[in-house]
């Protein structure tokens, strides 16, 4: 680790329209019982003309509130989104130009899932040079379900929200201790979303690949720092599925309460998900991991302390 | 092979085994998008050898045929 970052505070913003399974399961032909058995979830939330760059503006005052920060401090911005409503654009500057930003420099990320692991281990890496970075992560996987008929191996997983992460070299609440990121374009086309087309999934490469790949990624942060999974605190992931989480605790030895999960209320979000469940999560001291896994595929892991 | 694939396919499914070689196995609901990883760690451990990422694709493990000619030319089959 080059430099010596912190994260100092997580925030969230969800719509507030509750959907729940019942709601999903009379369109779809199935049950809100097989919904929940195949996923772990039991409701979602789904913005109305809330955009892309509403629900991450939301979330970023929501995180700078609790940092303590005014937007004029940041140096930097980060943006990631699968689910942007243009090319470019992308919601950044919509989020820059709502917090009074007229100079300081955007990144859009356009990846999903994994954006927001992306943009927490880009973060700490460029604190020391931008000063503080404020990463969001937003997605509108409503407008991706709703925009074809609605596909029940997909319809009953995803759901809208942001959350947001404030990073920075000043000492704060989680010390990054290292950060791992991966890619594998050799299955680019195995999860994609193309402009006017539905998403597409193939389920049984994702999940395998998933299964493995998490704990293989918080296994090599981890290593790098010579801690052992066991002696993790708490485990805040990419909220994809239930059941995905568990089988990543049983791979790496540890007990599935130590993964914090609020997928049954939210359902996966996509690149939101892991700000949105690290702001709901009540931390204790410790090591803490933050990992994500998604389409590319990307995927990876940062571990940090809390004092 | 055979029935140490068998024992390891037993232990991921709740289904009964009541399968051709060639039939799918993810059709036939013998398993789903989570059993799989856990066969795929099941095979490991019974015949001792590691399934490279790049091979985690379902097709090579969608039948009890395509996952003995996988075993055949990965694993270190020693019974």
């Amino acid at each position: 680790m080059p430099a010596t970052s912190y994260i100092h505070a997580f925030g969230a913003h969800l719509p507030d329209r509750v959907v729940t399974n019942a709601e999903l399961a009379a369109q779809l032909g199935c049950t809100p019982e097989w919904i929940e058995s195949v996923s772990g979830i039991r409701e979602r939330r789904w913005a109305g003309e809330e955009t892309v760059a509403d629900l991450a503006i939301g979330a970023a005052r929501d995180c700078l509130q609790k940092a303590g920060v005014d937007a004029s401090q940041l140096g930097l911005l980060i943006v990631s989104s699968g689910s942007a409503e243009r090319r470019f654009p992308g919601p950044a500057s919509a989020v820059a130009a709502a917090l009074g930003l007229n100079a300081t420099p955007v990144i859009d990320l356009p990846v999903a899932s994994a954006g927001s692991i992306f943009g927490l281990s880009l973060a700490s890496r460029l604190a020391e040079t931008y000063g503080d970075v404020l990463v969001i992560a937003a997605e509108k996987m409503s407008a991706v379900i709703q925009g074809a008929a609605l596909d029940q191996n997909t319809a009953v997983l995803f759901g809208d929200g942001a959350g947001a992460a404030l990073v920075s070299a000043r000492a704060g609440r989680f010390e990054v201790l290292d950060s791992v990121l991966h890619t594998d374009g050799a299955f680019r086309d195995d999860l994609t979303l193309e402009w006017g087309s539905p998403l597409w999934m193939k389920g049984l490469t994702v999940i395998l690949q998933a299964a493995r790949k998490l704990p293989a990624v918080i296994e090599e942060v981890l290593q790098r720092q010579n801690i052992a999974a066991k002696d993790v605190t708490q485990f805040v992931m990419h909220q994809a599925n239930q059941n995905l989480i568990v089988r990543v605790a049983k791979a790496l030895g540890v007990d599935p309460s130590l993964m914090f999960s609020n997928v049954a209320k939210y359902g996966n979000t996509s690149s939101a998900s892991m700000f949105i469940a690290a702001a709901e999560w009540e931390p204790s001291a410790g090591t803490v991991v933050f990992a994500g896994f998604g389409a590319g595929f990307n995927w990876g892991a940062l571990a940090a302390r809390s004092g | 092979m055979r029935d140490r694939l068998l024992k390891v396919l037993k232990k991921v499914t709740t289904e009964p085994l009541n399968i051709g070689d060639e039939d799918s196995l993810f059709e036939s609901g013998l398993l789903d998008s989570f059993a799989l990883p856990d066969l795929v760690s099941g095979l490991e451990e019974e015949f001792s050898f590691k399934v490279p990422d790049a091979d985690l694709n379902p097709r090579k493990f969608d039948s009890i045929a395509r996952i003995e000619a996988y075993l055949s030319e990965h694993a270190k089959i020693t019974g």
